[in-house]
């Protein structure tokens, strides 16, 4: 296929540097590490320019240790360069919020959520951050590294209505 | 409106006063797979719909992190247990590219054959499941017979028929047994021959025809915005795919095409899966002529474990046998994520190591999930009739979608 040649290093400093704080190859796929507020500018710039259509995963990672205390890490994905690049945002605990990607992306809603659930980061601007892979009455948020695996949670009334 | 269901759905209070709201699952025949579709109907038209999934968590990502790598591998067999071959070998490669590790090339061939294998007993499972739904009885026994000599067969290699914990950091469990290979193609034979039937009673069948054509139809847009990926992306006609387009495993030296449809709809999803099972057959017998002998697994001391012969007679040997099995193989700090063409679509590992002998990090992008969040744009506008259909086509797996 023609004109699927991979995005350079160069081209990525050029159109995106302003927007980045810090970059660099991991396996062969650019990592960009930036702070929430130009998540949404970088976003569209990529959708746009770059043309990354597809996006593909969004998790979060924590180190209780660190300040700020979440990475949340995107993935993404270019037809035209064939090509998957990674997002990192690091938010604090106090104030775990990102923009949401759900205007930009349909698939956003659906993996906010889950990450909601996980981790109780916010995705300002979705609408629709109902539990997903846990329920309603669901204590603490479990992929936190200080929820414990043995933790028990308490009993849900039975619902009838 | 009072709907008697365990998650609050908006569609209860937004709901026209005309319309009915109907809950379908999470318990259902047609829903194989635990999954909860609320459905705002005007008559017989699905309106607006609220897919809810969730049912079948089980912590997976939480139970990795606790768990040494080798110990996370039946976990991945139980993600998308169609293919359960297909996920173990996207999270090897995860932890091996993190250690450095040279697969050999007996190990390459045949896990290329092994996903190509599985791939088409997951694709069987899929079409099969879908045209029961529609009342397709004849042309699902078919389906299932082949499948189940493809079950059985892996059976007889790993020892398990679904989840078969089959692959090892660096290697495989075990070599083919004897006569694996001959019936192997005695197998491809058969499914050829009922592929053949299955094409005779479905592909120009006035009530197929009516149920799938132009149902839950998509642009390529749509699909990509959607998260859409495999058969499902591949069915409105885009040619994305892993193997073409970041090659893995020996897909580099294997001839193959990428099956696309016209339009995306639910007769293009299953022509898809169909003519991907052709190509999958032709793979596996390439991948039998690749097959070169030597060991399936790396002699690397980091991960494999010594001949059992020499844990008997030698202390080192049983000193290095005990280290690996209680302590575990120690993963270099890193992050990475690979992603292979699973049979439902792009499965990644996000895996993060923090250099200890348990993932600190392992994240599945796994597609069934991410099909379940843009399948309602599928169904409405179409008939209540057609939900089962084209749910059936997406293919959903529990084990893959909830984790």
């Amino acid at each position: 296929m023609t004109g699927r040649a991979p995005l350079s290093y160069e081209a990525i400093e050029r159109e995106l540097g302003g927007l980045v704080e810090r970059s660099w190859q991991s396996f062969g796929m650019p990592v960009l590490e930036l702070r929430a507020e130009n998540l949404l500018p970088l976003v569209t710039r990529l959708r746009d320019r770059f043309d990354f259509a597809l996006f593909l995963d969004v998790t979060a990672v924590d180190y209780p240790e660190r300040s700020p205390r979440f990475d949340v890490v995107y993935h993404f994905y270019s037809r035209r360069h064939n090509q998957r690049i990674r997002l990192k945002v690091r938010v604090p605990a106090e104030r775990p919020v990102v923009p949401t990607l759900a205007g930009h992306y349909g698939s956003a809603r659906y993996m906010e959520r889950e990450v909601h659930d996980m981790y109780g980061i916010e995705f300002a601007g979705n609408e629709d951050l109902r539990p997903i892979l846990l329920y309603e009455g669901f204590v603490g948020h479990p992929l936190r590294k200080d929820y414990p695996i043995e933790r028990e949670q308490p009993m849900v009334p039975y619902r009838t209505g | 409106m009072d709907v008697s269901s365990p998650i609050p759905s908006h569609l209860d209070r937004t709901a026209d006063a005309g319309n009915v709201v109907v809950n379908i699952g999470p318990s259902h025949p047609a829903t194989h797979g635990t999954i909860q579709i609320v459905a705002e109907l005007d008559g017989e038209t699905v309106k607006r719909a609220d897919v809810h999934c969730g049912y079948l968590h089980r912590g997976f990502e939480k139970e990795a992190e606790h768990h040494t790598y080798h110990k996370v591998i039946p976990y991945v067999d139980r993600l998308n247990y169609c293919s359960a071959l297909n996920n173990g070998f996207a999270y090897a490669e995860a932890v091996e590219k993190l250690l450095g590790i040279e697969i050999t090339r007996r190990c390459i061939v045949l896990r290329t054959l092994l996903c190509e294998y599985n791939r088409i007993a997951d694709h069987m499972t899929c079409v099969a499941a879908s045209i029961m739904e529609m009342g397709a009885m004849t042309a699902f026994l078919y389906l299932m017979t082949v499948r189940d000599y493809i079950f059985e067969h892996l059976n007889h290699l790993t020892g398990a028929r679904l989840t078969y914990s089959y692959v090892r950091i660096g290697g495989l469990a075990r070599d083919l047994p004897e006569g694996w290979l001959t019936r192997l193609e005695e197998i491809l034979v058969f499914a050829e021959e009922y592929l053949e039937r299955i094409h005779g009673l479905l592909d120009r069948n006035r009530i197929f025809i009516d149920r799938t054509r132009d149902v839950a139809v998509m642009t390529p847009e749509h699909a990509l915005n959607w998260g859409f990926t495999g058969p499902t992306l591949r069915s409105t006609g885009l040619a994305i795919d892993l193997r073409k387009d970041a090659p893995y495993l020996a897909y580099p030296e294997l001839d193959f095409e990428v099956p696309v449809g016209i339009k995306g709809d639910n007769y293009d999803r299953y022509y898809v899966r169909m003519c991907e099972i052709d190509e999958s057959i032709a793979m596996v017998r390439q991948c039998v002529r690749l097959l070169s002998d030597g060991p399936v697994s790396v002699d690397d001391p980091r991960v494999t474990l010594p001949a059992k012969e020499l844990v008997y007679t030698q202390i080192e040997a049983l000193v290095h046998h005990f280290k690996l099995v209680s302590e575990g193989i120690v993963v270099p700090p890193g992050e990475i994520y690979v992603s292979h063409e699973a049979p439902n679509g792009e499965l990644g590992f996000y895996l993060v190591s923090d250099g200890t002998s348990r993932p600190y990090k392992l994240h599945v992008r796994a597609p069934s999930f991410v099909h379940m969040g843009g399948m309602h744009t599928l169904l409405e506008g179409y008939q209540v009739a057609d939900v089962v259909p084209t749910f059936g086509s997406m293919n959903m797996v529990g084990g893959e979608c909830d984790r």
